[in-house]
């Protein structure tokens, strides 16, 4: 499939498929839309122990013992995680790979796409597999992994070498450390977190623990001189040069560039730190004091703040807004720059700018029923189901995938005619 | 005096660490820590304390060790903090040995005592400053610490690998299926009313507790879902050990994970600490002044089905039973009274223990000091007789125990004190009784 120019732009309802048809299934699990709303697909239970996909009224043509983290790539491609004789492993489309393991986990894709990795674990052992190709390299633990951009290579958390039961002291020494490629890093750390690639995919950067109440972050391997309190997880500038994080100083936590603080504020609380297109300004979430938080942009809090949680902030493609979603009071609210719009919300789900930057639109919920929301105004139909809306490339239309009254339906609808009404 | 088997018990989480302490590093720490905010109150809370001993009845400690004033809640505070602000820090490692001992493994941070004090002094607040100056000094008891460890490295209290966990729940929901049709544990369902989590001992040692919980929501028809990934595991035993980094990253990942799963809140099975760390240890470090999203423990969860009708009993357990109420969730949180209901939905013979309520004894086992193992079982059994007599005294023969820790303390003397009685979750208790409307609900009474 083509990209986003290639998918169907005219406006319109169409009815893609009846659901109706799968209450003659055992059981119906969890929904997955393709990206371009052509398509929804979701395991079905035909009997215990035999599973298929079905997809558009058509059922993949392979059972399965179970099937599950079923989505759509961006790419349109349809993957799960599936078990066949015991044996567990990812299928593309119906088609299985050939390997199988022990136990396949922790889906992980590229932003086109095109690149699909799985965690692995075969004779007790854990690894990492990219599109069908095995690391080779075998690990005692491997917690999480990262992406390159291009989805060609992973980092992961592996425990390098086995501890025996309750053995502090050597833990004390470091058994962790980053494999990138399947390699370690030559240094083990007490604990690693949160590895990242550079832009370029030629670097990995991690939160590293130095001793049991020191935090740093490590390149490659080589930790900063700087040690702090704690750390969260670092990202890097787009030119790959610096590497920022937030790190818990006594005076409150901090934002750090390879080092050294990038903004003077502290602060009771700082995360989810994102870096607007042009590669400079910064925002993140931040608790201003003691249960109250909100978005600071380049050091500078939004002064409304609100009481439950504010949620990774979001700059527009021109970096001329900032969208962070937040709960207040119990409800949820999707806030602009600071001000929230009009309405409060049981559920929200994160917005998405039009590539111009000029239109916001998110998915929200209210008394079980969801809507679509457009810089501010509600949509006047509900749905029963629905996922994120998507603009087109032009930003002039927005595709609604949605189930209503029993029928999954795409909707194309144009702004400017949504404006006049 | 304090009692000599316990002062010779080894550890090598204590005692190695203290070999290498310098007074130096001693002095330094305990200064950092007392000066960073905590001088005045604590300062305060020294000269405020008139020593009249009228928190000593209010420890199990020093009720079941014959009333040695060395275990008495005030003893406690001035055999450690007490010293080390009037030493200003110059203590030595032995001194640091001893209040370890004394920190971890003789205060289980009940919070019983304070509401005993006339002037409302947080022992257990004391208590826990003493811990995080040894977590600091490297001074923890070794299997608290590899519990630690775990949660550090795995997010989880049990070293439970990914895969495990989720093959796990795959079982469960199998076994589940088998009892009952139909029954489901949706992984990573985005968007789902609840998320259910649990402390790591359920899916390594007790996963039946999971397929309980899955039937039960099966019945009350629940929109539910667990994370595949970490931050599946709610509990928290470095908010215990003083490592309060390693617990606001565990608590942080379990926020987290249901944040993006997109619930309107999390319900949580029976455990007391893991409520603690959930709701007030864990946010509040992190900067929340409650929870970003609510968060009900099961005996609250458990409370609403059976009041709002979702679960019907069919059938009533006959024999006599008792309860032993948390800490964290009694005196923590006033859940004692829906305790009490929904046991009394579910047995036909309730008899209530004295004192109850939040002026129930501690089981002894939680505010970490079951996770100190091994090494320290003999002087926790020994700190709780007086649970073991409380507990005879009702003549029951099941002790219901809506908190690990609790379930595991409790079974442990019961086994010690010989009282020939058993401990359950209600979680085992509801399955047996409720009807599953599947036929099996007939009334037996
Ligand atoms: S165990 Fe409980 S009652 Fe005893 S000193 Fe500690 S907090 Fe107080
Ligand atoms: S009851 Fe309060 S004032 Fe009395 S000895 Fe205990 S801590 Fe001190």
């Amino acid at each position: 499939m083509s990209g986003i120019d290639g998918w169907n732009w005219d406006a319109g309802e169409r009815r893609v498929v009846e659901l109706g048809v799968l209450s003659s299934f055992e059981q119906v699990h969890e929904f997955a839309v393709s990206p371009d709303g052509e398509k929804l697909a979701v395991p079905v239970v035909e009997e215990p122990g035999q599973v298929r996909v079905w997809q558009n009224g058509e059922l993949w043509s392979e059972a399965v013992e179970r099937a599950w983290s079923l989505r759509f790539l961006p790419d349109g491609r349809l993957v799960a995680l599936v078990r066949v004789d015991d044996s567990w492993t990812v299928a593309v489309d119906g088609q299985r790979w050939e390997d199988e393991f022990e136990f396949a986990w922790n889906l992980k894709f590229s932003a086109n796409g095109r690149s699909l990795a799985v965690q692995v674990k075969r004779g007790m052992k854990y690894g990492l597999v990219i599109d069908g190709r095995d690391w080779g390299a075998e690990f005692i633990s491997m917690r999480d992994f990262a992406l390159s951009p291009d989805g060609k290579r992973a980092a992961a958390l592996v425990q390098v070498e086995q501890l025996a039961e309750a053995d502090i002291f050597k833990f004390a020494e470091g058994v962790w450390s980053v494999a990138v490629d399947g390699q370690p890093w030559e240094r083990r750390f007490i604990n690693v977190y949160s590895p990242v690639f550079s832009p370029d995919g030629q670097h990995v950067a991690a939160e590293v623990r130095l001793d049991m109440f020191e935090y740093s972050i490590a390149e490659d391997g080589r930790p900063w001189d700087a040690v702090f309190g704690t750390s969260w997880a670092p990202c890097y500038r787009s030119n790959g040069k610096g590497i920022i994080a937030p790190v818990r100083t006594p005076e409150g936590w901090a934002l750090v560039e390879n080092g050294k603080p990038v903004w003077q504020g502290r602060y009771s609380q700082m995360w989810h730190q994102r870096l607007a297109p042009d590669g400079q300004r910064l925002a993140a979430v931040v608790s201003t004091a003691y249960g109250r938080w909100t978005v600071a942009v380049d050091d500078r809090p939004w002064p409304r703040t609100f009481s439950d949680v504010v949620l990774a902030p979001r700059f527009s493609p021109d970096g001329g807004r900032v969208v962070a979603l937040a709960r207040d009071q119990g409800s949820w609210l999707v806030v602009v720059n600071g001000q929230p719009w009009p309405g409060r919300f049981d559920m929200a789900w994160e917005p998405e700018f039009s590539p111009d930057g000029r239109h916001l639109a998110a998915k929200v919920e209210r008394d079980g029923k969801f809507q679509v929301v457009i810089d501010g105004h509600p949509l006047p139909r509900s749905f029963d189901m629905l996922w994120s809306p998507r603009f087109s490339p032009q930003g002039d239309k927005l595709l609604v995938r949605a189930v209503e009254e029993g029928v999954y339906k795409r909707l194309v609808l144009g702004l400017e005619q949504l404006a006049r009404a | 005096m304090a009692d000599i088997e316990d002062a010779r018990v080894e550890d090598a989480g204590i005692d190695q660490a203290v070999d290498k302490l310098e007074p130096a590093r001693i002095e330094a720490v305990i200064r950092r820590v007392l000066g960073a905010g905590c001088g005045a109150r604590l300062k305060v809370y020294l000269q405020t304390c008139v020593h009249c001993g009228l928190c000593a009845d209010a420890c199990h400690t020093y009720l079941s060790r014959d009333r040695d004033p060395d275990f008495a809640p005030v003893a406690k505070v001035k055999e450690t903090i007490w010293e080390m602000v009037k030493r200003q820090g110059r203590v030595s490692p032995e001194f640091i040995k001893k209040c370890a001992r004394i920190a971890y493994t003789e205060c289980g941070a009940c919070r019983r005592c304070s509401m005993y004090c006339p002037f409302g002094i947080d022992i257990a607040y004391l208590i826990m400053l003493v811990r995080r100056i040894c977590a600091l000094l490297g001074v923890v008891p070794v299997y608290l610490q590899d519990t630690v460890n775990s949660h550090a490295a795995t997010s989880n209290q049990m070293w439970v690998q990914p895969d495990d966990w989720i093959d796990t729940l795959i079982w469960q929901e199998e076994d589940a299926a088998d009892e009952l049709e139909g029954v489901r544990i949706p992984l990573d369902r985005e968007g789902a009313d609840i998320m259910y989590s649990v402390i790591a001992p359920e899916p390594k040692i007790l996963a039946q507790l999971i397929a309980n919980m899955a039937v039960i929501m099966k019945v009350a028809g629940v929109d539910w879902t667990m994370p595949s990934l970490d931050g599946w595991d709610n509990s928290n035993m470095a908010m215990y050990s003083g490592d309060f980094e390693v617990m606001g990253r565990v608590e942080r990942l379990h926020w987290e994970r249901a944040l993006q799963l997109k619930v309107k809140r999390v319900v949580m099975g029976e455990c007391g600490h893991a409520y603690r760390g959930a709701v007030y240890d864990g946010p509040k470090w992190l900067g929340w002044s409650k929870p970003p999203i609510p968060m009900v423990h099961a005996v609250e969860f458990y409370y609403e089905l059976l009041r709002e009708g979702r679960i019907k009993i069919a059938r009533k357990i006959k024999e006599p039973v008792t309860v032993q109420d948390p800490c964290n969730i009694v005196r923590g949180r006033g859940l004692h009274h829906k305790l009490r209901y929904i046991i009394n939905e579910l047995c036909e013979d309730f008899r209530d223990v004295s004192p109850r309520f939040e002026h129930n004894y501690c089981c002894a086992a939680g505010g970490g000091v079951i996770n100190c193992g091994p090494p320290w079982k003999l002087s926790r059994l020994k700190s709780n007789r007086v649970k073991a007599e409380q507990l005879a005294a009702t003549d029951a023969h099941l002790v219901v125990t809506p908190c690990h820790n609790c379930h595991s303390g409790i079974e442990d003397i019961i086994g010690y004190y010989g009282l020939g009685m058993h401990v359950t979750f209600i979680n085992e208790l509801l399955v047996k009784c409720m009807d599953r409307g599947d036929g099996s609900g007939e009334v037996e009474r």
